[in-house]
């Protein structure tokens, strides 16, 4: 191609080299987009459980390939096997990756075996999101609910994943806590595999 | 207090709070495709992407003017390199070249070679007709008419259908005065 110069034209998107995720953008673009996201879902639900499924749908796809991206380029394709390891992946990794940081804990839940909780001060997408009186217990982190929901299914941990705020003291903002409930199979094979 | 120097894209860049780009270009994917799964037609997709894009730059551009300390720009020529040099450096970390100016300089494109929103994808048979990233279009739209330039700004080149970069044409349809909404006996 005549004065082709700086960029090779790669006829396939999979054959173009995997960039190393340093590339930023700046946090307004996010939130604008963030913030149609929601605004489009909207208009297209009557009621909050269903906008908060779409959000998690939306969030459901990136955690999938999130999930595809950080397997292959952090941990060398090693895949993991057991709940620990799976949860510290999405505490640790997966965070520092998305929101530049890794999340404020991890906890395990006091009342019921399947239960884990990650929690969050201010969740990034959160941050310049107000939730009308009339909307409830409605949490735009049902994205973020989402993406660990993908991550966690495409890791073979299936799991029902919720978002929930959390009033603290002393406080203005509740923080957000993520609910992780494991399916059956998964608590029974950790408990195989000792 | 003497006015403040406007501030070059890559020093603003540098002091506004960013995010990875792949949770960017993440999300932006889940939101297309979302519209592709609800309005199925390609066409109507293109549509709402510009329609969100406005929406996004009408609120753009009050950050964007906030941040930059441009002054008001003499003319046309001076608006697209303001939002090519600045701009984009501003919200996307890339730059674009402004090129192609018609004889009366209304019209000019807007070349991007790296763009933050189509990392990883690629456009399948069924949707060759979408422009991925319409949603600029959108913004810049939205963000000029704000600042009573009335515009169209359409793709001329597209990556994702095989071309070598990104090039949006940019043109300046009227300059539209501003209405003082208030009547002025009252």
């Amino acid at each position: 191609m005549i004065g082709a110069g700086k960029i090779k034209q790669y006829a396939n998107v999979l054959d173009k080299p995997l960039s190393r995720g340093r590339q930023e953008v700046s946090l307004s673009a996010f939130a604008f987009l963030f913030s149609e996201l929601v605004q489009y879902n909207q208009t297209r639900v009557d009621n909050i459980a269903e906008l908060e499924r779409r959000l998690e749908d939306a969030g459901y796809a990136v955690g999938a390939r999130v999930l595809e991206l950080l397997c292959h380029r952090e941990k060398g394709n090693r895949r993991e096997t057991r709940l620990l390891g799976i949860l510290s992946f999405v505490h640790s990794t997966v965070w520092k990756v998305l929101f530049g940081k890794v999340a404020d804990s991890l906890e395990k839940g006091t009342e019921h075996e399947d239960e884990y909780m990650i929690s969050e001060k201010e969740l990034l997408v959160n941050r310049f999101i107000s939730i009308p009186k009339d909307m409830g217990t409605f949490n735009c982190g049902a994205f973020v609910a989402g993406i660990v929901k993908g991550v966690l299914d495409g890791a073979g941990f299936p799991a029902v994943v919720t978002a929930h705020f959390v009033p603290v003291e002393g406080q203005h903002r509740p923080r957000t806590t993520i609910l992780i409930k494991f399916a059956e199979e998964v608590l029974q094979r950790e408990a195989r595999l000792g | 207090m003497a006015p403040l120097a406007p501030r070059t894209g890559d020093a603003i860049f540098a002091n506004v709070e960013r995010v990875n780009a792949e949770l960017f270009t993440l999300t932006y994917g889940a939101i297309v495709r979302q519209l592709l799964t609800d309005l199925e037609e390609v066409e109507e997709v293109n549509k709402e992407l510009d329609q969100m894009g406005y929406n996004i730059g009408v609120r753009l551009i009050d950050e964007f003017l906030a941040k930059s300390n441009v002054s008001r720009c003499v003319d046309f020529k001076e608006t697209a390199n303001v939002i090519a040099k600045v701009g984009f450096k501003m919200f996307l970390g890339v730059t674009a070249s402004v090129t192609n100016w018609d004889a009366e300089g209304t019209t000019c494109s807007l070349v991007l070679e790296d763009n933050p929103l189509v990392d990883f994808v690629e456009l399948p048979d069924t949707c060759q007709g979408l422009h991925y990233c319409n949603i600029l279009s959108g913004v810049i739209r939205g963000a000029l008419e704000m600042v009573s330039m009335k515009t169209e700004v359409a793709w001329v080149r597209d990556m994702l259908h095989g071309d070598d970069a990104y090039e949006l044409q940019v043109k300046l349809v009227k300059q539209v005065p501003e209405e003082y909404p208030y009547k002025e006996d009252d």
